[in-house]
């Protein structure tokens, strides 16, 4: 969009396939197989199979190993770093999930930060959001429109837990993405007091237990498979958005359907994928997490990938911060959020 | 105003027709008077707050939103209220939210200038969800998949009453319907209409799937291609009454002036022209003169207006809807007999030898304005709706042609985000395409899924929200009729396109050229 005051375009370039950091010889988040990958977080869009090598968390590392099956790459934990061919690397928490991390990149007296994926607000199953002064900030945007602002997540519990008062001889399946969204449901229900055992579909034990062991308790979980309709009534119980409209969901009570994701702000999202419990709770920034966050730290110059990169550009524009678009292969449109 | 609210979210969320009624008919039996009363007009399509227009939501919203930053989230959101309510900055806790009526009220005594501030102050104290309702209030069209029917089956349900019973008293009552509530919870005796002109619902037809009907049971009438009106009169008073019982008579001054006699009858608005019933360009006109609040000599005497009659309910004060339709079409003979016969004749019987007779007759009218052939039970009593068994319409086949899509635009309401609405066109002698027409039904969920897809992969420019595509495929689309037009390129206009099937084997050269389609010109 605008002629640009910093260096940074000489050595970061993005590519449709992720972001190549040229004189490490680095990519972060790449979308095909890379020989050196930067991780942000354990999503299947940021954390592909088949790298040669890989830097990230050790949270991300063990989330990628229990998904691709295999052990690999060099931990780094929050604050720490090394450096590359003159190139500081450095991981910071982007409270997104368990073991998202922002990266920043120091080289030739400039600070650049990759969000990655990231929220603001409080959650339970990770490390909280830090902000990191930089000259460029690399931003996500996936709820980068104004008509996108979560509301506490206090009230979306409550919601919860009020249709399951409501609905004693039925039960509540919750669409929740199997990574983070799911266990945050989980420890927010924890938190709000309710304490009986939470039904899960088979897919999401796993990382479950991956995060019990990195300290994310989540109190008693049981396996929804297999169980008599009746045992189930009264129940919550959490599934991948595939699996609630599949043949797994016609063994369950009565069951009413409830959606986890930042999508349930507008409506017609909402019916479309036949919700009729919408959940407004989210792992990514709203627009006003969006945009605080450019006007604290107040980059030169801000980039802007994944998701609403026109709107956000436009906000930028209103308030004269430079700002460019970048055009990276993602998902077009919520299948996560 | 958020147990309004929290009811249409509930309506809006809840797929089963039952669950439905019962989120209403609780809403009812819970909410005081006279909020549950606008509820039952917001729900039905009855409440008009002429202050407010969509103009005016959007001048609220350009007032305070960036326009740019506004477009692009109604473009994602597909819905204006939804998108302003979502949008509007949150309020404190302690502001109290006003009901329902104290809504109604400031938007009623206000004036359309002072609309948009007026709006602003009360956006300003409510939620989200809060706000979605008041901007679907102050403009009407809920669009939560509620029809009026299902509004007053709710309230029979609610108070125990039948929704014909309802239906009956139903236009003779005025928001927010405090003589209906209190009827419904047993206070008072049903409301007594008697002397008003008031509209009673229309019978309506079954479409004729395959099959044929004896015609020993079944009499045959021409479907003519006007609108559907019914005419009451007291004597001292007529009304004219479209379709879904709105009023239409300052549209048409001339017929109820011409109408002298009591009773309520039913009929087809038709514009007299060279063949009966006139030309297809002359529906135009007749849809154009129905939206008009006054009409203009000019207009009256350009398309001469008449009312051909198919049905008599009441004659003079007598119910007679329980009579069987023989009888009633002689009551109906002897009351035409007295009308003026400029404004009002008799809908013709169809004299056919036997079905096949009658399908040959059907096929060859194509070229007269005649949708098709009606076909009723003699014994039929006159009933509030579509009833199983009495009345068929047996439309003409559509026309068809193979087109090729354009551009594509994202839909609204359930389809929003969804590329749904279509612009195709059809060859020239040089190998060009042009611009015949714009469909945005006639497929299925599946098939919207696969089409949006392929608008995405195949856009080749953007143009605001239309996307220009690849011209590649090739979509069969059915309409009524074609005729010349000036506005479009082509020359020519197609009369309700939709999409019949989805030829993705055909190649696009091989489609329709407008010379084609021209030769359908009937």
């Amino acid at each position: 969009m605008n002629i640009s005051r910093t260096a940074a375009q000489h050595w970061i370039e993005p590519h449709a396939h992720g972001i190549y950091v040229k004189p490490a010889d680095m990519w972060i988040d790449p979308s095909r197989p890379a020989e050196r990958a930067l991780v942000t977080h354990g999503h299947a869009d940021h954390a592909r199979s088949g790298h040669t090598a890989v830097w990230a968390t050790p949270e991300t590392l063990a989330i990628m190993a229990l998904r691709y099956g295999t052990e690999m790459g060099t931990p780094i934990a929050y604050g720490d770093g090394f450096e590359a061919n003159g190139v500081k690397i450095s991981f910071h928490p982007a409270g997104h999930v368990l073991g998202s991390a922002q990266i920043l990149l120091e080289h030739a007296g400039e600070r650049v930060v990759v969000t990655g994926d990231y929220k603001r607000r409080f959650d339970p199953t990770c490390a909280p959001f830090e902000a990191v002064a930089c000259d460029v900030l690399i931003t996500e945007a996936t709820f980068g429109l104004p008509v996108f602002t979560h509301p506490p997540i206090e009230g979306e519990i409550a919601k919860l837990l009020a249709a399951r008062e409501a609905n004693a001889d039925g039960c509540i399946v919750v669409g929740a993405y199997a990574l983070g969204k799911a266990q945050r449901v989980i420890a927010e229900l924890r938190r709000a007091g309710f304490d009986a055992p939470i039904y899960i579909h088979g897919a999401m034990q796993k990382m479950c237990d991956l995060y019990a062991a990195h300290n994310v308790p989540l109190g008693e979980l049981v396996l929804a498979t297999g169980l008599a309709k009746a045992e189930m009534k009264g129940a919550i119980v959490i599934a991948p958005p595939s699996a609630m409209h599949d043949r797994w969901a016609q063994r369950l009570p009565d069951p009413i359907t409830a959606m986890a994701s930042g999508w349930m702000r507008v409506r017609q999202r909402a019916r479309q994928r036949n919700v009729e419990l919408p959940l407004v709770i989210s792992d990514h920034a709203d627009w006003t997490e969006l945009t605080d966050t450019l006007l604290e730290l107040r980059p030169a110059e801000t980039w802007i990938t994944h998701g609403r990169t026109d709107a956000l550009g436009r906000w930028c524009e209103l308030h004269q911060l430079k700002a460019r678009a970048l055009d990276l292969v993602g998902r077009e449109e919520e299948d996560e959020g | 105003m958020q147990a309004f609210a929290a009811l249409l979210d509930g309506l809006i969320y809840t797929r089963s027709r039952d669950h439905k009624v019962r989120l209403i008919a609780d809403y009812f039996r819970t909410t005081p008077d006279p909020d549950r009363g606008w509820a039952l007009a917001a729900l039905a399509g009855t409440l008009s707050i002429s202050t407010v227009k969509a103009a005016a939501i959007r001048a609220m919203a350009e007032e305070r939103f960036d326009p740019m930053l506004f477009r692009m989230s109604r473009d994602y959101v597909g819905d204006t209220a939804e998108t302003v309510a979502l949008m509007w900055p949150d309020v404190s806790q302690d502001v109290v939210a006003p009901t329902v009526s104290e809504v109604i009220d400031v938007l009623s005594g206000t004036s359309r200038a002072r609309a948009p501030a007026v709006l602003a102050e009360l956006m300003d104290r409510l939620d989200a969800n809060g706000r979605y309702a008041l901007l679907k209030l102050a403009t009407g069209g809920m669009r939560v998949g509620i029809s009026a029917r299902l509004a007053k089956t709710a309230f029979g349900q609610a108070f125990g009453l039948s929704v014909d019973d309802v239906e009956e008293v139903w236009h003779a009552l005025r928001p927010p319907y405090s003589e209906l509530f209190a009827w419904g919870e047993g206070k008072t005796e049903r409301p007594d209409p008697a002397d008003s002109a008031f509209f009673r619902p229309f019978m309506l037809a079954h479409p004729l799937e395959d099959g044929n009907v004896n015609l020993d049971d079944f009499v045959a009438e021409w479907k003519w291609d006007g609108i559907r009106m019914q005419i009451a009169s007291t004597g001292g008073e007529t009304r004219l009454f479209s379709r879904g019982g709105d009023e239409v008579t300052a549209a048409f001054p001339e017929i109820a002036a011409a109408f002298e006699g009591i009773g309520v009858v039913d009929g087809e608005l038709l514009v007299r022209g060279d063949v009966q019933g006139g030309e297809a360009a002359s529906f135009n006109a007749l849809q154009q003169r129905l939206g008009r609040k006054n009409v203009t000599a000019a207009m009256q005497s350009e398309y001469p207006v008449f009312v051909r009659l198919y049905d008599i309910l009441f004659d003079g004060t007598e119910d007679v809807r329980a009579l069987p339709w023989t009888k009633r079409r002689s009551r109906l003979e002897m009351f035409v007999a007295k009308l003026d016969a400029v404004r009002f004749d008799l809908s013709v019987i169809i004299e056919a030898r036997d079905f096949d007779h009658l399908a040959e007759m059907r096929a060859a009218a194509r070229a007269v304005a005649i949708e098709g052939v009606m076909l009723k039970r003699r014994e039929s009593p006159y009933l509030a709706g579509r009833k199983v068994g009495l009345w068929y319409k047996w439309k003409r086949e559509p026309l068809v042609a193979d087109c090729v899509m354009m551009y594509a635009q994202r839909g609204s309401g359930k389809r929003s985000s969804f590329y749904s609405d279509y612009t195709f066109g059809c060859w020239t002698p040089d190998g060009a395409l042009l611009p015949v027409g714009k469909a945005y039904s006639g497929f299925s969920d599946e098939e919207l899924k696969w089409l949006d897809r392929f608008v995405r992969n195949n856009t080749v420019a953007r143009f605001g929200p239309v996307r220009e595509v690849e011209k590649s495929l090739v979509l069969e689309v059915a309409f009524d009729a074609v005729h010349e037009s000036k506005r479009h390129k082509s020359g020519i206009a197609m009369r309700f396109p939709r999409i019949s099937r989805l030829r993705r084997d055909k190649p696009a050269d091989e489609a329709d050229t407008i010379a084609n389609l021209r030769a359908m010109i009937g």
